[in-house]
């Protein structure tokens, strides 16, 4: 392993790093009159970054071949899978904000450039073969993520969801660290290979210690209960544009992380972290359902929604097979697409004088003034009910097809029964948008990015996403399998 | 036929025309929505006259791997076939139905009504375990929305309670197919229904397929959504919630319980027995007292749907067929009951009983073919319902004598709330002036009964063309289940000739 395949490896990283670092200067001198210009550069380094992974994905690299820097850095198939979802969200989450922020005279030159930073350091979180290429790229897309949730200077809800994500993610970060630190202690090492190795002989108290205040860590980033209180709030407040980024990229991040965590360093010893798992699982599934039936604000029930979400993909972690694994991709896939449709129409939901209505019970009668947008919304609300024949049903149906081929029947009817109350709320929003009389409140034009974005998704979750499901399968099969070939 | 895939076309043409309908006013959907179920109906009779009776058990098969996880394989067989008949024969009538009654939202309408018989179509034809449940799923959004923005006043709790009552049941069915499939290794249904499943697990498997159709079915006491759904949903849409909705928890058991578990079947065969004999009597005696002409027929349908449950798990030839006579029958005299109390709502917007009266003097056709309707509901030979009821409690009393005795009241309680309904509504004295002005059938109304009454006629005078598909497909589940079946307590036994005859010839000769 030299020094030129190293560096060749990460070219994705680089390229990012270095549009950057170039936007940046740009934006110095160029100021926000230049903020266009800047958002279609870093759309087109997304782009860019997206192609040069993408070999890696479609020619299944793993094992020694995707490995850099002596172990620490892993591009192979499961990096590059999860690094084209996270970059798919960050370009959607940049083309949709310029008409928001604009509203509020509040489009910045910024903006593109923390996004792009978050997308690096995710892109970073999920390639990391070591807990210090972990805690780098966790913090690069923390601290981007934080300026983000408060990018309304002026709004104060904003202000209140920057500082409330900042205090608690450095809380989580802390534990996460404090985690690492007594996995280091015991074991002597920082490369997940070399923890691997070192707990071969067993698993002492210090290290069950450090992955528990690991798992810790990593739930608060997943947002999955018990350590989901930040999710609404922080959701609620920050802008639009910025929670749709919020709802898709960093999920991927902290959802791969966390594969790579356990199911790569801590493989051996799933008997220590599978019930954890399982009770996050549970836990979100039940808490995001019944914490989303009283939400009367849209974007506090996507978060609810997302809370759920999480809770049904970490079923495939508690298997700890490469089949759970396959699904939880293939789940994120659908996420993304179902979250990415979702916030467009909430975009779109505007009223007369343009503002956006984030009130559920203002939608009431959608479905006559605006057909279109209320049938995308019924769609995307059916499918993360997971209801046939929409494509969400197909996510929940392959995790709880692997928990019951690795045997946790009780698991997956548990799940399943769950979801049933996670479908009470779905029916509320499309009960308001097609039963009730239309209240007229939205009337607002849309933009033609987010009808774009809208039509999308709506052709992934509808019917004829199905027959993705044998490309698509065969991609997080291969992303799978790389996951468990990486040491 | 062979090559051109007609069960695909008999989908695809009612989606492509429901989709359609959306983007279309109120006038060419329902044209639109009448023409695309009237091709499905002709699609269905060709369908009938190819159908090989006595051929291969499944025909018209296609397979296709489009998918991962499952395949897009259909086929049928007689009873299957049947089923889907039923279907697209009360499409056209549906719509009919609401040709006038429906004047908001047309297009959405008539597209999830389509969209409803494409679902329906392939629930009876999916050979795949997976693709039977998308479909068996599926048909809950449109339904929802039926009931939810065109039914009555209490229509969003119905149409929660529809929804949510029959998700849960259907999960809890998908984790046991997800079981099965890892055991078998397959997913294709003709080899499942061969398959042995340790009989300890059957039991919990049975179970939750039993979550599922026994409240689609419904069976009480997991009744309850039926009522409230029925009540509130538009005609057309309590016509195909009766007609064919309900077929499919009867489909359900015909095709996964009984052949996939029988032995379980067998196990649980007197709890079906208790819930039927209860759902006769308890749901009969509630039917007695309503005073809402939907409310009472949605009764009645909880109570011959316990009639269908009876024979199913009779475990014998008798029940089987019987059960499903039945549920064509209760197809087609429940549609035509919800009809003929659509034809009037239309009129005077009212449900009680007790707004109408001597209906038989100002609307005497009417009153004809509601009396038709009645008495095959009741079960009169002659008429469909008494070929599947006797069937079916014939079939049921070679192995529960008790079972029979009390079902069978609800042969007698039927003739009472249907013919105490009928003397309120058709005869007495004419006490509201509104009632006694109202019209007899118009034409469009004549297109929708006479249909209707000519297939009850001819099913109850001639019920051979419809067992005779099935026959060799029944016989087939009889042999599957045979060995679980339990021992009958009626000990029936063919009765021997007497000897006198031949001593009386031989003493003739001397």
């Amino acid at each position: 392993m030299d020094w030129s395949q190293s560096l060749r490896l990460i070219a994705p990283e680089e390229t990012l790093s270095i549009a950057g670092l170039i936007l940046l200067l740009v934006a110095a001198w160029g100021g926000d009159k230049a903020s266009r210009l800047i958002s279609i550069l870093t759309v087109a380094a997304l782009v860019a970054a997206g192609i040069m992974v993408s070999p890696a994905l479609c020619g299944a690299t793993m094992g020694p071949d995707a490995s850099a820097f002596f172990g620490q850095f892993h591009a192979d198939a499961f990096a590059s899978y999860a690094k084209v979802l996270i970059y798919i969200s960050a370009a959607a989450s940049l083309v949709i904000a310029p008409v928001f922020f604009e509203r509020f005279n509040a489009m910045r030159a910024e903006y593109p450039i923390l996004v792009l930073f978050a997308a690096l350091g995710m892109g970073i979180m999920v390639s990391a073969g070591d807990l210090l290429t972990l805690y780098i790229g966790l913090e690069m897309n923390s601290l981007a993520a934080y300026v983000l949730a408060a990018f309304l200077r002026n709004d104060g809800r904003s202000a209140e969801a920057g500082l409330k994500y900042f205090v608690l993610g450095a809380l989580a970060s802390g534990i996460l660290l404090f985690g690492m630190s007594l996995t280091y202690g015991f074991t002597g090492t920082t490369s997940f290979s070399g923890i691997n190795a070192a707990l071969a002989g067993g698993l002492s108290h210090g290290a069950l210690f450090g992955i528990v205040f690991m798992l810790a860590g990593l739930a608060f980033k997943v947002s999955a209960v018990p350590f989901h209180m930040w999710t609404p709030d922080v959701y609620e407040g920050a802008p639009t544009p910025v929670t749709m980024f919020f709802a898709t990229a960093p999920k991927v991040a902290a959802m791969g992380l966390m594969m790579r965590v356990l199911l790569d360093a801590f493989s051996d010893q799933a008997a220590a972290w599978q019930q954890i798992v399982l009770f996050l699982a549970l836990a979100s599934i039940v808490v995001g359902a019944l914490g989303a039936i009283g939400q009367t604000n849209i974007k506090r029930l996507m978060a609810y929604s997302s809370i759920n979400n999480v809770g049904f993909i970490l079923v495939g972690l508690a298997v700890a097979t490469p089949q759970g694994a396959s699904a939880m991709l293939f789940y994120l896939a659908i996420y993304i697409a179902m979250s990415l449709g979702g916030f467009a129409v909430i975009l779109m939901l505007k009223d007369e004088d343009g503002n956006y209505v984030e009130h559920i019970p203002s939608y009431a009668g959608l479905s006559r003034t605006r057909p279109g947008l209320a049938l995308g919304l019924a769609m995307i609300m059916f499918s993360l009910a997971g209801i046939p024949p929409l494509f969400g049903f197909w996510g929940k149906f392959l995790v709880f097809k692997a928990a019951v081929d690795g045997g946790m029947i009780a698991l997956a009817a548990l799940g399943f029964a769950a979801s049933v109350i996670g479908a009470f709320y779905y029916l509320k929003v499309v009960k308001i948008i097609y039963f009730d009389e239309p209240a007229d409140v939205v009337k607002g034009e849309s933009d033609i990015w987010h009808k774009l974005i809208l039509v999308i998704s709506c052709v992934v979750i509808s019917p004829l996403g199905f027959f993705l499901t044998k490309w698509l399968g065969g991609l997080t099969d291969t992303a799978a399998t790389a996951l468990f070939h990486a040491l | 036929m062979t090559g051109f895939p007609i069960l695909s076309v008999m989908m695809l043409v009612p989606l492509a025309a429901g989709l359609a309908c959306l983007f279309l006013d109120a006038k060419a959907a329902r044209n639109l929505a009448l023409v695309a179920t009237l091709i499905d109906f002709v699609l269905g009779v060709v369908l009938w006259l190819n159908f090989d009776v006595g051929g291969a058990q499944w025909q018209f098969t296609e397979r296709m791997e489009l998918f991962s996880g499952f395949s897009y394989a259909l086929g049928i067989d007689g009873i299957a076939l049947l089923l889907i008949v039923l279907t697209v024969f009360l499409m056209p009538i549906c719509i009919g139905a609401s040709w006038k009654s429906i004047d908001k939202r047309v297009g959405e309408y008539m597209g999830a009504f389509l969209l409803m018989e494409t679902l329906m179509i392939g629930v009876f034809c999916a050979q795949d375990i997976f693709l039977f449940y998308m479909f068996f799923e599926a048909g809950l959004i449109p339904m929802y929305l039926i009931i939810g923005i065109w039914g009555g006043a209490d229509r969003i709790y119905a149409a929660y309670k529809f929804f949510l009552y029959t998700l849960l049941g259907s999960v809890l069915m998908l984790v046991a197919m997800l079981y099965m499939v890892h055991v078998a290794g397959t997913t294709d249904v003709p080899t499942l229904m061969a398959y042995d499943f340790d009989p300890k697990v059957q039991t919990w498997l049975w179970l939750a397929f039993f979550a599922s159709f026994a409240v689609k079915m419904p069976m009480w006491p997991v009744h309850t959504w039926l009522p409230a759904a029925h009540v509130q949903a538009p005609t057309a849409g309590s016509v195909i919630l009766a007609g064919v909705l309900l077929k499919m928890g009867g489909y359900g058991f015909i095709r996964f319980s009984l052949p996939m578990f029988p032995e379980a079947s067998a196990y649980f065969g007197p709890l079906i027995w208790g819930l039927s004999m209860a759902a006769v009597v308890i749901t009969s005696l509630i039917a007695l007292v309503q005073d809402d002409m939907k409310k009472l027929i949605a009764y009645s349908s909880v109570a011959h749907m316990a009639i269908v449950t009876i024979g199913l798990f009779a475990f014998n030839t008798q029940g089987l067929e019987g059960s499903m006579m039945v549920m064509l029958s209760h197809g087609l005299v429940a549609g035509a009951l919800f009809l003929c109390v659509g034809i009037i709502y239309d009129r005077l917007h009212t449900r009680e009983i007790a707004r109408y009266g001597g209906l038989s003097i100002n609307m005497p056709r009417y009153a004809l073919f509601f009396l038709l309707f009645t008495m095959a509901s009741i079960g009169l030979p002659g008429t469909s319902g008494f070929v599947g009821e006797f069937l079916s409690l014939a079939g049921i009393y070679q192995v529960s004598t008790l079972t029979t005795l009390i079902c069978a009241t609800g042969i007698i309680l039927g003739a009472g709330y249907m013919l105490y309904l009928y003397r309120r509504v058709a005869f007495g004295d004419q006490k509201n002036a509104d009632a006694a002005a109202m019209l007899d059938l118009d034409a469009r109304e004549y297109l929708m009964v006479v249909p209707l009454a000519l297939a009850v006629l001819w099913m109850g005078i001639y019920p051979e063309s419809f067992i005779a598909p099935m026959r060799s497909d029944i016989a087939a589940l009889e042999a599957r289940i045979a060995a679980a079946a339990p021992e009958g307590d009626s000990k029936v036994t063919v009765g021997k000739e007497k000897p006198v005859h031949e001593e009386a010839a031989h003493e003739g000769a001397h």
